[in-house]
């Protein structure tokens, strides 16, 4: 593939590795979010303390780890703990970011990986939440990762299995979930989303490369808000598209 | 719904403590912690000799209808070679605390459970867990109850303690908490909504580890997942290990020991013991072989086919090794996460 033609996944990739800022906490989960991080270290974060739900902290991605647990998570780590360690860390405030991912997300960032249908009587049993309620209740900020089509960007989601703004401003405070966190962005295929300073809505900050406003309204279930002023999300730049195929996933696991 | 704190001195008014929500899924096992304490009264603290087999382990240890769980999971220094001899030994009716891949996805396909506390089932780069799904979408799985990941962990934190619960700030305003069996107080101290996860006493615990001695003694090396927490909140612990060591090796550096002798019931002799899954320093994935499990799980016919083979045809761990080989395995431990090059 040449270095001005890519697919969704390095797209959403090098979306990602952007918002990772250098000498920040992380918290990362399996496949994007560990592609991202890898190629932010390498290119303008070599100080991004990735943490790993099973116990790894501060790991050096060199190789690309298939298991949230396996080995790569606490590669040349600084500390190598459990999962209630790395969650109470999260809990107590030292983690900024948390990535993750989901079957279905709503207006307010609210996730669902539990269940499609009713939970007693599934359509789909989806696996649960895993990390992701843990992620997303205690991490300052986080940021989801999806494609993006009606089937996920829905008005009513079957299962709130990790909360975003639940119902608007104030709702996760009245339920006792920490104050000041909550979902920060979303990174699509389409387009990268952030919230509303007020409504705590889902809002469009910019559109990918070729992709129309329209385009992005049209995949969306629920009303989207436009940020003033659009931006336009330039492409995965020529050095980006050759480190993440050249050091981070030599072996075209995940690209 | 109030609950009264009744204090005895009079210039003190009566507080309540709020309760404001509960979740609605079952309380699949009480926290007895009573009973518990009087359970591990009785433990031996004497220092035998654990070590057995497999199939001696999981029959002593192991009846049908108990609650068990596993540690770490599936492809993650997880006791494959005990779930195994569960699946071989037709033991059934299990609960299940459930943060798992291919361990729970073969107790699944077996059709072996009847109630989950789940966090996590499913297969992580390679998607849904097949098997999860028959079970759960056809209601052969009587109760899924839902938790976070460190909510499992915490309740056996809970039960370690030896506290009937534990306050935590996960799971909050979700439906996964409305389909736990957590309930949400106002918290006494601060004003503040705050859940309560029960403790989790399992009847039994399986857990894999790099060297443990005779008595059960037992270290792992790389993370520790939760195998602190879950060994502590056990009533019946089988330990699996790569190798056995003197108890010297312990003694020379004790500050290793996560899992100390008298938590434990069993020791089993596993090298290789979490294949096909991984074992940081040790050996690498069999990714080959977990493929293979991938593409037979998606049908009932093709998953039994493949316990057929794997669990049981094969008469015990090391006819299980027998079928891939020893080039095959050394070749796993050449690339072992971790390990020096």
């Amino acid at each position: 593939m040449s270095e001005r033609t890519y697919n969704a996944s390095e797209l959403l990739i090098c979306t990602a590795s952007r918002l990772m800022e250098d000498g920040t906490t992380a918290f990362i989960g399996t496949g994007i979010p560990m592609l991202a991080a890898s190629l932010a270290q390498k290119l303008h974060a070599p100080n991004l303390v990735t943490i790993f739900e099973f116990g790894g902290t501060g790991a050096i991605l060199e190789t690309l780890p298939l298991a949230v647990g396996g080995g790569c998570t606490f590669n040349r780590a600084i500390a190598a703990s459990g999962i209630r360690d790395i969650v109470e860390t999260a809990q107590r405030g030292f983690v900024e970011y948390g990535f993750l991912g989901g079957a279905q997300i709503d207006a307010y960032g609210n996730l669902n990986t539990t269940v499609i249908g009713n939970h007693d009587h599934p359509k789909v049993r989806l696996p649960g939440s895993g990390g992701g309620n843990d992620v997303g209740s205690n991490c300052w900020r986080t940021i989801a990762l999806m494609p993006h089509d009606q089937r996920r960007f829905v008005q009513t989601i079957d299962f709130i299995t990790t909360p975003g703004y639940l119902t608007g401003p104030g709702a996760r405070e009245a339920a006792g979930l920490p104050r000041g966190t909550g979902p920060y962005r979303v990174v699509t295929t389409l387009a990268l989303l952030g919230y509303h300073p007020e409504s705590k809505r889902m809002q469009l900050l910019a559109t990918q490369p070729g992709i129309s406003v329209e385009q992005v309204l049209e995949n969306t279930g629920f009303e989207l808000l436009l940020a003033d002023g659009v931006e336009r999300n330039p492409p995965p730049s020529a050095e980006e598209l050759r480190t993440l195929r050249e050091q981070v996933d030599p072996d075209g696991l995940y690209i | 719904m109030d609950l009264t704190l009744k204090q005895s001195d009079d210039t003190l008014h009566s507080e309540a403590v709020r309760l404001l929500q509960s979740g609605v899924g079952k309380l699949i096992q009480p926290p007895d912690v009573e009973g518990f304490r009087s359970w591990n009264r009785a433990k031996s603290k004497r220092l035998d000799d654990k070590r057995m087999s497999e199939a001696e382990a999981v029959r002593r240890f192991i009846r049908d209808g108990d609650y068990i769980g596993t540690e770490l999971y599936g492809t993650v220094r997880c006791p494959m070679s005990l779930v195994h001899e569960i699946v071989r030994q037709g033991i059934t009716d299990l609960r299940v605390a459930g943060q798992g891949v291919l361990e729970l996805d073969m107790l699944l396909a077996a059709g072996r459970v009847r109630a989950l506390d789940l966090t996590y089932i499913g297969l992580e780069v390679y998607g849904l867990s097949n098997c999860l799904r028959r079970e759960v979408e056809s209601g052969r799985v009587e109760h899924v109850v839902e938790w976070s990941n460190a909510g499992i962990a915490w309740r056996f934190k809970a039960a370690a303690m030896g506290v009937p619960f534990i306050p935590v700030r996960s799971m909050l305003g979700s439906d996964t908490l409305k389909y736990s069996s957590a309930k949400v107080i106002e918290c006494p101290f601060t004003g503040l909504p705050i859940a309560l996860l029960p403790a989790l006493i399992l009847d039994v615990g399986l857990i894999h580890v790099h060297r443990a001695d005779i008595h059960g003694n037992a270290q792992i090396d790389g993370i520790s997942g939760f195998a602190a927490e879950m060994a502590r909140a056990c009533k019946r612990l089988i330990i699996s290990t790569e190798e056995i060591v003197d108890t010297e090796v312990i003694r020379r550096r004790p500050d290793r020991t996560i899992i100390p002798y008298y938590l434990v019931d069993a020791v089993v002799v596993a090298p290789f013991g979490s294949h096909p899954g991984e074992l940081c320093y040790r050996y690498a994935r069999d990714e080959e072989q977990i493929k293979l499990w991938v593409e037979a799980s998606k049908e009932p016919a093709t998953a039994e086919e493949f316990l057929e083979k794997h669990v049981y045809r094969v008469a015990d761990h090391q006819a299980y090794l027998d079928l891939f080989g020893q080039e095959r395995l050394q070749a796993l431990t050449h690339g072992a996460p971790g390990r020096e090059a």
